[in-house]
């Protein structure tokens, strides 16, 4: 069980959302950097689709009530357990009463915290996703609320090698979208080369840019058709929005290109002003980057003893606070406590 | 559409709901969505274990084959004509609000597909006299059960939402239900009549 202290401005609980509903309307919803849940997972020993917070903007305040395992990924925060100092991209043991702090997020905008045994809430349409446009499967979390953890085997023990840095100023790869003839020729050049700035406005469901006008070609309704992930949309207004996790299932805008799939987490690790361009590839690049993270994701989470984390944790640590002379980590069993210059 | 989906055009909401249950039929490996829409079905894979560059090869054959064809269920919804938007939506028509209804509820529509929010129906066979463009101003609140126009479709919102469809009446039917299998009341292909209560 986890009791939230403070929720942070919004997080909530997702796995990797709801296939198979979209021809009733129904929205995926699940994490919106899906790439992040899925090492914050392994990293505690969970399986990929397993439910974890996601949290935007700013991190959570919470308090575990059992003893267990926990993993922090995503946008760059700063965390202590009990006041100790803790890194991200790596397992950290927590015992009944731990206080977990997490503060802004810095480099990134969505953070995601894995329990061992995962988060237990009820599953809507075989997900426990928090789906924000369409209200299924909870709400947003608020103090004062306890969450269920799912019981978990053993104790892992797991760090990531070279772990993700999102860069707020940041190029997505893109290919052509299915309506790009609907553009003129400038509006396309414009889209090739132009800087886009992320909106405050944006949200689960997408990311509202501001840039040079992308203007229609054709004055026509589009009929209405199903719609993914990372599909770059033009409203009239000639402002793209890149569809987000929960995003609705169907859409009436054309859209000029789609973010491939390789680079979905750097797009939702865009915070409000991140600036952005996109460069368009072929599909064999995309599948070809894709099959790249999944074999990252497969080959740099490694086994490590308690001891080797204790002096990765310090590492890391000592590069963001200039005045720490220590750093612990407890493996369930023991607590190991390294100091600077061992 | 990008590295993990396919949008089929099919030319109507029939010929998609037809390859539909032709996919359906095929497991594709790593098959995550099948979603209709007016003129297209859009395929979502997981694109590293379904090659779509393959099933787009394959889809002209896959298109001729028959597809197990259901008989349509019908559905009958009495509709309270007292929405926000009758009289203006009647003035704008140039028709008085009787007639409005009476031309609304006299065909059997039929169910294209499924969109914007869970549950919600695009229905065609709109009476032509009824066209109206979406509202300039889509209202912040429209309440479940809300029976609506845009366009060519007549809608019915599961759900309180934002919306920009005329909102002519309101039905008690609950079209959205996650406890239920299906969750959606209505399916591509059912027939609808609505009945003016009081």
């Amino acid at each position: 069980m986890i009791e939230i202290l403070r929720p942070g401005p919004l997080t909530t609980v997702q796995d990797l959302g709801r296939a198979g509903y979209s021809h009733l309307g129904v929205p995926e919803a699940g994490a919106a950097d899906a790439f992040s849940l899925r090492i914050a997972n392994r990293l505690v020993g969970n399986l990929d689709d397993a439910a974890a917070l996601e949290m935007t903007g700013e991190g959570s305040s919470l308090r575990f009530e059992t003893d267990g395992f926990v993993a922090l990924t995503g946008g760059r925060l700063e965390a202590t357990l009990d006041d100790a100092p803790v890194p991200m991209y790596q397992t950290l043991a927590v015992k009944a009463g731990t206080v977990l702090e997490c503060g802004r997020i810095t480099f990134g905008w969505r953070s995601y915290l894995a329990v061992a045994g995962g988060i237990r809430t009820a599953a809507v349409l075989g997900s426990v996703s928090t789906d924000t446009l369409a209200g299924l499967g909870g709400v947003p979390l608020a103090a004062g609320q306890h969450l269920e953890t799912g019981a978990h085997a053993g104790a892992p023990a797991f760090y990531m090698r070279h772990p993700p840095y999102y860069p707020q100023a940041t190029v997505l790869r893109v290919q052509a979208g299915p309506q790009q003839d609907w553009f003129s020729a400038d509006a396309r050049r414009l889209f090739a080369t132009s800087a886009f700035r992320v909106l405050s406005r944006s949200d689960r469901t997408g990311a509202r840019l501001e840039g040079p006008v992308l203007a229609h070609d054709r004055d026509m309704e589009l009929p209405s058709m199903g719609v993914t992930m990372g599909a770059v949309q033009v409203p009239p207004s000639g402002q793209p929005i890149v569809l987000l996790a929960n995003h609705g299932a169907t859409g009436g805008y054309p859209l000029i290109a789609n973010v491939i799939s390789a680079d979905i987490g750097a797009m939702a690790q865009l915070a409000p002003g991140a600036e952005l361009r996109f460069s368009e590839v072929n599909r064999e690049t995309a599948l070809e980057l894709l099959r790249e993270q999944e074999t990252r994701l497969d080959t740099s989470l490694l086994g490590a003893d308690p001891a080797l984390l204790a002096a990765r944790a310090l590492m890391v640590l000592a590069g963001q606070h200039t005045s720490l002379k220590q750093a612990a980590v407890a493996d369930g069993v023991r607590r190991i406590r390294i100091r600077r210059g061992d | 559409m990008g590295d993990s989906a396919l949008l089929v055009e099919t030319g109507d909401a029939a010929a998609a709901q037809e390859l539909r249950r032709v996919l359906r039929e095929l497991t594709l490996p790593g098959l995550r969505q099948l979603v209709p829409g007016a003129t297209s079905l859009l395929i979502v894979v997981n694109p590293l274990l379904t090659d779509l560059d393959d099933l787009a090869r394959r889809l002209p054959e896959l298109r001729r084959t028959p597809a197990e064809a259901l008989p349509p269920r019908q559905h009958e919804f009495g509709v309270r004509y007292d929405g926000a938007d009758l009289d203006p939506a009647a003035r704008m028509l140039g028709m008085d609000t009787a007639e409005l209804v009476r031309r609304h509820t006299a065909p059997a529509y039929t169910v294209a597909f499924l969109g914007f929010a869970p549950g919600f129906p695009y229905l065609t066979g709109l009476d032509p006299l009824l066209r109206l463009p979406r509202r300039a101003d889509p209202r912040l609140q429209v309440p479940a059960g809300s029976v609506a126009l845009a366009g060519e479709f007549c809608g019915i919102y599961p759900m309180a939402t934002p919306g920009g469809w005329h909102v002519l009446g309101r039905c008690e039917a609950r079209l959205f239900d996650p406890g239920r299998s299906p969750p959606a009341l209505l399916a591509p292909g059912d027939r609808v009549r609505f009945k003016a209560r009081s």
